[in-house]
C-alpha cells in the first residue's frame, strides 16, 4: 500500500463528524499549531516541506504565501478554490464530502499562518450537497470552539464562511472567483494586481486549492522536512488522482509521487488496467486542459524512460511529446475512444464556459467548437484541420486568463499526436460511419 | 526616469506610464490600435487584445522576454523595456489574428451602418486585417434595441469593449446598464430594458468604437463623410459645452463631443474629458444655438482619409522587407522619417 496523508482516515466510518475526526486525532496539529509556533513558523514549515499548489499550476504554496503583502491595518483574507469543474476532476469533492474537518483543520492553521482572521471556502453551485456537509461541520466546530473567538483557548479568531457559487468553470479562475466571492458578474481580473497585493475586497488574498490546504495538516504532523521526504524530489508529497474513463477501478486515488503511469494505469491497487482488457489508446493526464498523450508517450518518455506521476517526468518533452500534472484529472481511453468526438466534448465545454471579456477566447473558443463538430459530421475539409491548428495558436498566449490556453492546448495535442484520425474523419466519412462511437449521432 | 524603446525609437517616460501611452507620445504608425482602452475611463482596457505587443527586453534589471504578447494598453513600462510592435511579424500575425475574431461574428453591415466612415474596427480591419474571412458559419445575431427614445442598440456590431459600461458606471449615476450572459452570448443590456434615463448617458455614442452604440436622432440621415465637420461651443449649466457639430449644407444633424485623434473624447486642462450632456448632443441642432470655433481636422479615419492606408501599407512591407533581410534580433535601421505619416 502506498502511503497516505489525507485519505489515512478514510475507511472510519462517520470521520465526517466532530467527534469521530477527534477521536481520531483531529484537530491535535491544529492545537500544537496553535500553541507553540509563530505565523511565520508555519509558513517555514510549508516552504521546507515543498507542497506545490494542486488546484492545477503547482506553484510553490510557500513561496506563495511569503509574497502575500502585510499593510498595517489592512485585513488579509484566505480564500480555499473549491471550484473544482475541469472535467475529470473530482477530487475535491471526495475530500469535502469524506473530511470536511480536515479541510477546517488546515484552514484555520493556514489562516493562522498568514494572519487572516476571515476566510472563504468557495464551492461551485453544483456541490450544493457537499456545501452542506461543510456548512454542518463548520457549525459543528463553531459550538466546539474551534472556530470564531479564541479558538482552543490560544486567543485566535477566525471566522469561516462557506460560500456557494452559481456553477461556472470560470469562477474558478483565482480572480474570477473573488470577483464572484465579492457579488460580482465572474470576471477574471486583469493581472497585475495579484490577488497577494490586492485581492478579496481590495485586500492582500491568497487562494488555495483544497487538496492543498488540507496537505498543511500532515506537514505540520510530519514537519516541514519529513514531509519533503515523501514523493520524489521536487514533487513532494501526496497527490490525490481523480482516475476516471475505460479502466476496471475509476475513482479518486492517494498516490505518492514518484509511481510510475504504468502501475498507476494496470496495478489492482489503482485502476486496475483497461476494461475488457483492451489496449490503452492515450491518456489525458492532468484534467481536460492538459495535452492529451498517446499510449506510448504517456507511458515511456520520448527518450524511453518510464514515465513517473511526478510534476516534471508527466511535463518531459514540453507539449511536443509531455504533459502536465494539472489538477490531477486522468482520464484513460481505450483503442476504440474516438480522439476527435471526445475533443469535440471538450471544445463545447470550453465554448460554453467561455466568460467573454476578451475576444481571442470569446470567439475562437466557438468556431474552434464548430469546425470540430463539422469534422466529426463527416463534412471537414483538410484544411479545416490547418484552420483549427492555427485558430488554437491565435488564442494561445493572447487572452486574460488562462482558459484561453485551456481551451486550445487539448485541441493542438490531438492534432499533433492523432492527425491521422482526423484525416480520416476527413477523407472517409462513410468508413466511420460504421463504427457506432465514431458518429455523434448516433449514440 | 524609465527610458523604454519601442519599434527601435527609445522615449523616456513618466513612473507608470503604460506601453501605449509611451507609444503615443512618441507617434505615427508604431503606436498600436486600441479598441477597449480608453484614457479617461478607469479600468478600461485589457479586454479586446488588438494592442498587443511584444515585449523582447523585460527590464534592464531582468532583460529576459516576456514569453507571451501583453495588452500594451494595461502593461506599465520598466526602465531599459524594449518592445516591438510593427517591426515584429510575429506580432502583426497575432494581431491579425485578434481583428479576425473580432470580425468573426461581425454583421459588416457598413454599408446600412451610421458610423461606417468613423469606426474603428474598420480602421483596425483596413490596417491589420486580411480580406477574406475562414468563417463559414451562420453569425450571432441579437436584435436591436432602444436604449431610450435618443440611443439605438445594435448587438450584433458589438465588440464587447465594455467602454460603454464604464460610462455608465463612471460618469452617469445610478447605473442599470452592464453585460449579460457570458462568452459569445454576452451581451450589453439595461437592466431590464430600462432606459438609461440621466443627463451624460449619451456619452455612451461618443466611447463606442462600432456602430453598437448610434444616435437615434442622426440615424439614416446622412453618412457621415458627406457631412462637414465644425467644433463649436456653447454656455452650458451641465456640461463643457465644447462639441463638434456635424453639418450637411447649413443644417446640423449631429452634435458629437470633440475627439482628439486616438479617437477619444478631448480632455481639458486638468486632463479630464469634456463629455458633453445630452441636451447640447440631442436638443441643440440649430446653428444660432452655437458659437463656430472653426473647422475641424480629421486625420485618421478610414473613408474619410483614405490615402492613409496607402502610406501605412508601404511603410510595413518596407519594414517586413528588411526584416526579412536580416537574421532576427539585429536592430533594424529605419532611415529619419521613415515612421512620420507626414512622409509617405
Ligand atoms: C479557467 C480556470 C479554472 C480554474 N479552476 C480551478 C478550480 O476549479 N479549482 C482550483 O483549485 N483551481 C482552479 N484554477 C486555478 C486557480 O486559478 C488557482 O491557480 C488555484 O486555485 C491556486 O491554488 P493552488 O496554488 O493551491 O493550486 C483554475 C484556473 C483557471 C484559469
Ligand atoms: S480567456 Fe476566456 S475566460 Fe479568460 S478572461 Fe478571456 S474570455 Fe474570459
Ligand atoms: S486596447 Fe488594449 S486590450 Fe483592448
Amino acid at each position: 500500500m502506498g502511503k497516505k496523508l489525507l485519505l489515512k482516515n478514510d475507511h472510519i466510518p462517520y470521520i465526517h463528524k466532530l467527534s469521530v475526526y477527534r477521536e481520531h486525532g483531529g484537530y491535535s496539529v491544529l492545537e500544537k499549531t496553535l500553541k507553540t509556533m509563530t505565523p511565520d513558523a508555519v509558513v517555514e514549515e510549508v516552504k521546507k516541506s515543498g507542497l506545490r499548489g494542486r488546484g492545477g499550476a503547482g506553484f510553490p504554496t510557500g513561496l506563495k504565501w511569503s509574497f502575500l503583502a502585510k499593510p498595517e491595518g489592512v485585513a488579509r483574507y484566505l480564500v480555499c478554490n473549491a471550484d473544482e469543474s475541469e472535467p475529470g476532476t473530482f477530487k475535491d469533492r471526495y475530500l469535502m464530502e469524506r473530511h470536511p474537518h480536515l479541510l477546517i483543520e488546515g484552514m484555520i492553521a493556514a489562516s493562522f499562518a498568514l494572519g487572516a482572521n476571515t476566510s472563504y471556502i468557495y464551492i461551485r453551485g453544483e456541490y450544493f450537497y457537499v456545501a452542506r456537509i461543510l456548512e454542518q461541520a463548520v457549525a459543528e466546530a463553531y459550538e466546539a470552539g474551534i472556530l470564531g473567538q479564541n479558538i482552543l483557548g490560544t486567543g485566535y479568531n477566525l471566522d469561516l464562511h462557506v460560500q456557494i457559487g452559481a456553477g461556472a468553470y470560470i469562477c474558478g479562475e483565482e480572480t474570477a472567483l473573488l470577483e464572484s466571492l465579492e457579488g460580482k458578474r465572474g470576471n477574471p481580473r486583469i493581472k497585475p494586481p495579484f490577488p497577494a497585493i490586492e485581492g478579496l475586497y481590495g485586500c492582500p488574498t491568497v487562494v488555495n486549492n483544497v487538496e492543498t490546504i488540507m496537505a498543511v495538516v500532515p506537514i505540520l504532523e510530519l514537519s516541514g522536512d519529513e514531509y519533503a521526504k515523501i514523493g520524489l524530489g521536487k514533487s513532494a508529497g501526496t497527490k490525490l488522482i481523480s482516475a476516471s474513463g475505460h479502466i476496471n477501478n475509476p475513482g479518486v486515488y492517494e498516490i505518492e509521487m514518484g509511481i510510475t503511469v504504468e502501475d498507476f494505469i494496470y496495478s489492482q491497487e489503482y485502476c486496475g488496467g483497461i476494461k475488457g482488457g483492451r489496449k490503452l489508446k492515450a491518456v489525458v493526464a492532468g484534467g481536460s486542459s492538459v495535452p492529451i498523450l498517446p499510449a506510448d508517450l504517456i507511458l515511456k518518455t520520448a527518450n524511453g524512460e518510464p514515465r513517473l506521476m511526478t510534476y516534471e517526468s508527466l511535463g518531459e518533452g514540453g507539449f511536443i511529446s509531455g504533459t502536465m500534472m494539472g489538477s490531477g484529472g486522468f482520464i484513460v481511453m481505450d483503442e476504440d475512444t474516438s480522439i476527435v468526438k471526445n475533443l469535440y466534448t471538450f471544445a463545447r465545454f470550453y465554448h460554453h464556459e467561455s466568460c467573454g471579456q476578451c475576444s481571442p477566447c470569446r470567439e475562437g473558443t466557438g468556431w474552434m467548437e464548430k469546425i470540430i463538430g463539422k469534422i466529426l459530421d463527416g463534412h471537414g475539409t483538410l484544411q479545416d484541420i490547418d484552420l483549427l491548428w492555427d485558430i488554437q495558436s491565435k488564442i494561445e498566449g493572447k487572452t486574460i486568463c488562462p482558459l484561453g490556453e485551456a481551451a486550445a492546448w487539448p485541441v493542438a495535442a490531438a492534432i499533433r499526436h492523432f492527425r491521422s484520425e482526423f484525416e480520416e474523419y476527413v477523407t472517409k466519412p462513410d468508413s466511420i460511419k460504421d463504427i457506432k462511437h465514431y458518429y455523434r449521432l448516433q449514440n | 526616469m524609465p527610458i523604454v524603446t519601442i519599434d527601435d525609437i527609445k522615449i523616456e517616460v513618466p513612473e507608470g506610464t503604460s506601453i501605449l501611452q509611451a507609444a503615443r507620445m512618441i507617434g505615427g504608425d508604431i503606436v498600436p490600435p486600441t479598441m477597449c482602452y480608453y484614457s479617461s475611463l478607469k479600468t478600461s482596457g485589457g479586454y479586446c487584445r488588438t494592442c498587443i505587443v511584444k515585449v523582447e527586453q523585460g527590464s534592464a534589471k531582468d532583460p529576459r522576454p516576456i514569453p507571451k504578447p501583453v495588452a500594451s494598453c494595461r502593461t506599465t513600462v520598466m526602465d531599459g523595456m524594449v518592445v516591438r510592435n510593427i517591426t515584429s511579424p510575429e506580432n502583426l500575425e497575432a494581431r491579425a489574428g485578434v481583428v479576425e475574431f473580432l470580425l468573426l461574428n461581425h454583421p459588416l453591415d457598413c454599408p446600412v451602418c451610421d458610423q461606417a466612415g468613423e469606426c474603428h474596427l474598420q480602421d483596425l480591419s483596413y490596417e491589420n486585417g486580411k480580406s477574406e474571412t475562414r468563417y463559414e458559419f451562420p453569425r450571432r445575431e441579437f436584435d436591436p434595441i432602444d436604449i431610450g427614445d435618443k440611443i439605438k442598440l445594435h448587438m450584433n456590431r458589438c465588440i464587447l469593449c465594455y467602454r460603454c459600461v464604464k460610462v455608465a458606471d463612471q460618469i452617469t449615476d445610478g447605473r442599470c446598464h452592464g453585460v449579460i450572459n457570458r462568452g459569445e452570448a454576452a451581451e450589453i443590456s439595461t437592466y431590464i430594458e430600462q432606459a438609461i434615463d440621466n443627463d451624460f448617458s449619451g456619452n455612451v455614442i461618443d466611447v463606442c468604437p462600432v456602430g453598437a452604440l448610434t444616435d437615434k436622432t442622426f440615424r439614416f440621415k446622412s453618412r457621415v463623410w458627406y457631412t462637414k465637420p465644425l467644433d463649436a461651443h456653447r454656455d452650458c449649466k451641465k456640461c463643457s459645452g465644447k462639441v463638434r457639430l456635424w453639418y450637411q449644407g447649413e443644417e446640423v444633424l449631429r452634435v458629437t463631443a470633440r475627439k482628439d485623434e486616438w479617437g477619444e473624447v478631448e480632455k481639458n486642462e486638468a486632463g479630464n474629458a469634456d463629455w458633453i450632456c445630452n441636451e447640447c448632443r440631442f436638443d441643440k441642432k440649430e446653428a444660432k444655438d452655437w458659437t463656430i470655433d472653426g473647422p475641424t481636422k480629421v486625420d485618421r479615419h478610414s473613408v474619410i482619409s483614405a490615402n492613409h492606408y496607402e502610406g501605412l501599407k508601404m511603410i510595413k512591407a518596407d519594414t517586413l522587407r528588411m526584416m526579412g533581410a536580416k537574421p532576427h534580433g539585429i536592430k533594424v535601421e529605419l532611415g529619419e522619417g521613415a515612421l512620420d505619416p507626414n512622409n509617405k
